[in-house]
């Protein structure tokens, strides 16, 4: 039900070659000890990846390999150490929807734009088609804690395609959610993902969710990250999960965890 | 409700205890004596209350006005914050008995030095949990913040300072309690009006029940203060009551 989506009127058109591109080159970040005596953390041990224009890349890899760490550098809110980060401006949703409680869903929606210093009724109104597109229709005056989770999610992921950013860093956006409520969003993304292409960063611990949502599913070691696999996922759109592909996909992206993990 | 049959217990003990226990109406006046006070010298508290909660409605506005500038000025600076706060602190450790009668020789008898001393006390209460709610905002929202090409100022704008309103309000609510004592202790420093100069004037006059009366009048009035803002708490801040991420 949630994965009929009609084509958002509200956001610019945008041709393939408008979308950006995400490049890390070799990237490591260390972080100082956090106690005098203390060991520096080494997050990210060189990391490459590369995300052309419109192509969905996952991040997979155990808790602590410094996935979050690799987000932020491409959101440019930390630099890297070593190495090279190329990346157009990029947009963040993280697991947790950080919707302001005291603004309505349309007005949550319409945040970065009121940042970008759109008058707020013509915020609104961009908002409000987007938010109507993701099916929320008569609950856009509702406040954060009258949404359920996964409402909450689509608020959020229409703030982050509302900021005009090409390229979207999703930190495990639905790892709060009820399994059953985590497929429905998966498909729904997939859905919304296809009539609003965009380049992608995915970064999950769940393999299923980067197989079911992505081109490229890279897998980190544990900290410091280094990349210990690339799986490429050529299986066409829409994809069901229970297709042989996927789930023959599904078993080595596993396998290559485990092995990673060691 | 329980609460208030209590309160009519306590009434109804105190009220025979100073009718029949052989207490002197000077010591200690009956519940009744004290309503008799209050409506016999209406003209005469109302006259001293207005001057009173002048008082303390100026000294509670200025101190929320100069605290929350103060709030932003400190959050936003690094360096203001280490050359103020210690100075706030120690702006609290000042004893009102001492500078309530310096300022009213600086100042004299007026309303000025009342006011002072009422913002002096308010100030420390509303500054902390404000201060301390704006740097407790959500690191995760910063962030979000600036993937939007936020500046400092829209985050504080649009993040920081709504979520650190309901810290205001309660900083506020605080203030109410030490903002009547303020006032009294002020104006018993020196004044020719106010509940606390009427108080001063009654007790060695021996009109104990008019005494009773007046601080009757102060409790009435922070009461009324107190619920009025839980009120403004309820109108501005909806959010800051309701439970987080019970809808199914």
């Amino acid at each position: 039900m949630l994965t009929r989506i009609r084509a958002p009127e509200a956001a610019p058109a945008q041709g393939e070659s408008e979308l950006g591109s995400v490049s890390l080159r070799d990237a490591r970040k260390t972080f100082p000890a956090g106690r005098r005596g203390a060991e520096p953390v080494s997050a990210l041990a060189g990391v490459s990846l590369h995300a052309g224009p419109g192509e969905i890349v996952a991040v997979v890899g155990p808790s602590g390999c410094g996935k979050s760490t690799l987000l932020e550098l491409v959101c440019g809110l930390i630099e890297p150490d070593a190495g090279t980060v190329d990346a157009a401006p990029a947009a963040l949703m993280a697991q947790r929807d950080l919707l302001l409680p005291w603004r309505s869903a349309v007005d949550n929606a319409a945040l970065a734009l009121r940042v970008a210093g759109v008058g707020r009724e013509a915020a609104r109104a961009r908002a409000r088609a987007l938010l109507r597109d993701f099916g929320l229709e008569g609950f856009e005056r509702a406040r954060p804690h009258e949404l359920s989770g996964g409402m909450r999610q689509r608020v959020a992921f229409a703030r982050t395609l509302l900021s005009g950013r090409t390229v979207l860093c999703l930190d495990e956006p639905f790892a709060a959610l009820d399994a059953l409520t985590r497929q429905e969003m998966q498909d729904w993304l997939a859905g919304a993902l296809a009539v609003v292409p965009r380049t992608v960063v995915l970064v999950t611990h769940d393999v299923e969710e980067a197989i079911v949502l992505a081109d490229r599913v890279i897998v980190l070691s544990p900290r410091p990250g280094r990349v210990a696999a690339t799986l490429d996922v050529d299986v066409s759109r829409p994809r069901r999960r229970t297709d042989a592909d996927l789930v023959a996909l599904r078993e080595r992206a596993t396998g290559a965890l485990q092995e990673a993990r060691g | 409700m329980i609460a208030v049959l209590l309160l009519l217990a306590l009434l109804g003990v105190w009220e025979a205890y100073a009718q029949f226990g052989g207490v002197d109406d000077l010591v200690l006046p009956a519940p009744s004596a004290i309503l008799t006070a209050l409506y016999d010298d209406r003209a005469l508290l109302w006259s001293n209350f207005t001057v009173t909660a002048g008082e303390i409605a100026l000294g509670m506005l200025a101190a929320l006005v100069l605290g929350l500038i103060c709030a932003t000025v400190i959050h936003f600076s690094s360096v203001l914050r280490r050359a103020l706060y210690p100075l706030l602190v120690g702006s609290q450790t000042i004893p009102t008995v001492l500078v309530a009668p310096l300022l009213v020789a600086w100042w004299g008898f007026g309303v000025g030095p009342k006011v002072a001393i009422v913002a002096l006390v308010c100030f420390f209460p509303i500054v902390v949990p404000t201060l301390d709610a704006l740097s407790r905002v959500d690191a995760d929202l910063r962030k979000l913040m600036r993937t939007f090409g936020a500046s400092r100022w829209q985050t504080f704008r649009m993040v920081e300072a709504p979520a650190a309103l309901p810290a205001v309000l309660t900083g506020a609510k605080l203030s109410v309690a030490v903002a009547s004592i303020g006032a009294v202790f002020a104006e018993m420093a020196g004044a020719d009006a106010g509940l606390g100069n009427l108080l001063l004037k009654a007790i060695p006059s021996l009109e104990t029940a008019r005494a009773f009366a007046a601080v009757l009048i102060l409790s009435a009035f922070a009461l009324a203060l107190f619920g009025l803002l839980a009120l403004a708490e309820r109108r501005l801040v909806p959010w800051a009551r309701q439970p987080r991420g019970t809808a199914p």
